[in-house]
């Protein structure tokens, strides 16, 4: 039986006709239009799904409708101020943390997630708290360095060829 | 289509038990399945939304774990890390992050899966599982849980409200899962132990194993070998014997019997040989 659930999205209320054990990734893709955040395993190995609900990183995937009534969910929308790059976001793509480009919302989440626990991360903490979110291009250096970048923990240095304010060149 | 219940006490869900509806935790396992083989209940039950289902806390009957209460929320409990570091250990093994915030112990144990990580953690702490149904509430010994694979004493129309680990706990406690990378890999095999130090031995020895049996098993043989006995270099390679004899693991997608075989043994042979080392308390 379908039901209404409302629930804070990316800030704003929201409200959303469906079956309760709709999967949030399926809702926020095909019913909201949100296709930041993407399916990779669905069985919550990968966090390429990885939104917060109550600030907390979790699997969309993973998620059903039912239990998100009355819940805040951010989405890699909802990081971004307006059309503009967050500076996390900003940092990413100056010191090549973004490569192919399939983990980045989520790792851009889940990173988020970390920030707010750990305002100066170290390796072990990164490491353990993006162990769930699998990147094959970066090998994650790229991605801690723009972590420490960001955090003032490291000069910034960026990557060859890359723009240093993380804006595009096409 | 299902019809979805989200009480918000144990009163107000009797309904849903009744009608047998499939009880919903943090869904790190079920929603997996139900959408990989398109599975569809006919009535579900937020658990989540139950009150009396949250919180970590002391009485006297020991240390009080919500079924609710996420792995996230026991690693961060100062109770649990007090009582039962072994527990904290095990839950640090479950999934990452994004699993640890949603997985609840109440799921973990009531999945039942043969290679959950906390259950042989619960295994050798003694823990009591309360449920509640519509016969009201009664008590079960965590090692009369599970009762086959994937099978266990829970009723349909019952759900888990909380475990109680009994107090004081050992103060000796161990855990180690051997899986494949060091992160969010479902195990080859886990291994819990717990006792207490008396003179050159172990004393109230509780030895438990998950993946190498169709339960998650307690090993009384090799409990009763170590139980005052004191350690020894040859104690420890009489045990790893016993324990490579004891079990009966199997071949599968993860690892091999004879792998599983080996490495159980190795990793108790070597917590005692640490144990042995270890200035005593």
């Amino acid at each position: 039986m379908n039901e209404s659930y409302k629930f804070i999205l990316n800030g704003r209320p929201t409200e959303v006709t469906g079956p309760p054990m709709a999967r949030l990734l399926d809702v926020l893709r095909r019913d909201l239009g949100l296709t930041g955040s993407k399916e990779g395993c669905g069985e919550g190995e990968c966090g390429a799904c990885t939104v917060l609900l109550n600030n907390e990183a979790v699997c969309s995937c993973l998620v059903p409708l039912f239990q998100v009534d009355g819940a805040s969910i951010t989405t890699i929308e909802g990081l971004s101020p307006g059309d503009t790059l967050s500076d996390l976001q900003r940092v990413f793509a100056a010191e090549g943390g973004a490569q192919c480009g399939a983990c980045t919302p989520g790792m851009i989440v889940t990173i988020r997630a970390l920030l707010d626990r750990h305002p100066k991360p170290t390796r072990d903490q990164m490491r353990e708290y993006v162990s769930g979110t699998l990147c094959r291009c970066t090998g994650y250096e790229r991605i801690f360095r723009a972590v420490e970048v960001l955090t003032g923990q490291r000069e910034a240095e960026g990557v060859p060829g890359a723009p240093v304010d993380g804006t595009s060149r096409g | 289509m299902s019809v979805a219940y989200s009480p918000n006490t144990l009163a107000e869900a009797r309904e849903a038990l009744a009608r047998g509806a499939v009880k919903v935790a943090g869904a790190t396992d079920l929603l997996v399945i139900d959408h990989a083989s398109f599975r569809q209940h006919a009535a579900v039950l937020n658990v989540l939304a139950i009150g009396e289902l949250r919180g970590i806390h002391v009485d006297d009957t020991g240390l009080n774990i919500g079924a609710s209460s996420t792995f996230t929320q026991i690693r961060q409990s100062e109770d649990v890390v007090r009582e039962a570091p072994l527990l904290i250990a095990a839950a640090a093994t479950i999934g990452a992050a994004q699993i640890q915030n949603r997985a609840t112990l109440g799921g973990n144990i009531a999945n039942a899966s043969p290679a959950g990580d906390s259950l042989p953690a619960l295994l050798v702490l003694d823990a009591q599982i309360v449920l509640f149904g519509p016969r009201g509430r009664r008590t079960v010994r965590h090692d009369t849980f599970h009762i086959g694979y994937r099978k266990t004493a829970l009723d349909a129309d019952e759900l888990i409200e909380r475990v109680i680990i009994p107090r004081p706990g050992p103060t000796l406690q161990f855990f180690r899962k051997v899986g494949t990378r060091a992160a969010q890999a479902i195990s080859k095999v886990v291994v819990g132990f717990s006792g207490n130090r008396s003179g050159p031995g172990l004393r109230n020895v509780r030895l438990a194993m998950g993946s190498i049996a169709p339960v998650p098993t307690r090993l009384v043989e090799v409990e009763a070998m170590i139980e005052g006995e004191p350690l020894s270099p040859a104690l420890a390679d009489r045990v790893c014997a016993l324990v490579e004899k004891t079990i009966s693991p199997i071949d599968d997608v993860r690892s091999t019997a004879d792998y599983r075989r080996h490495v159980a043994g190795q990793v108790v042979r070597r917590m005692l040989l640490d144990f042995l080392e270890e200035p005593k308390a």
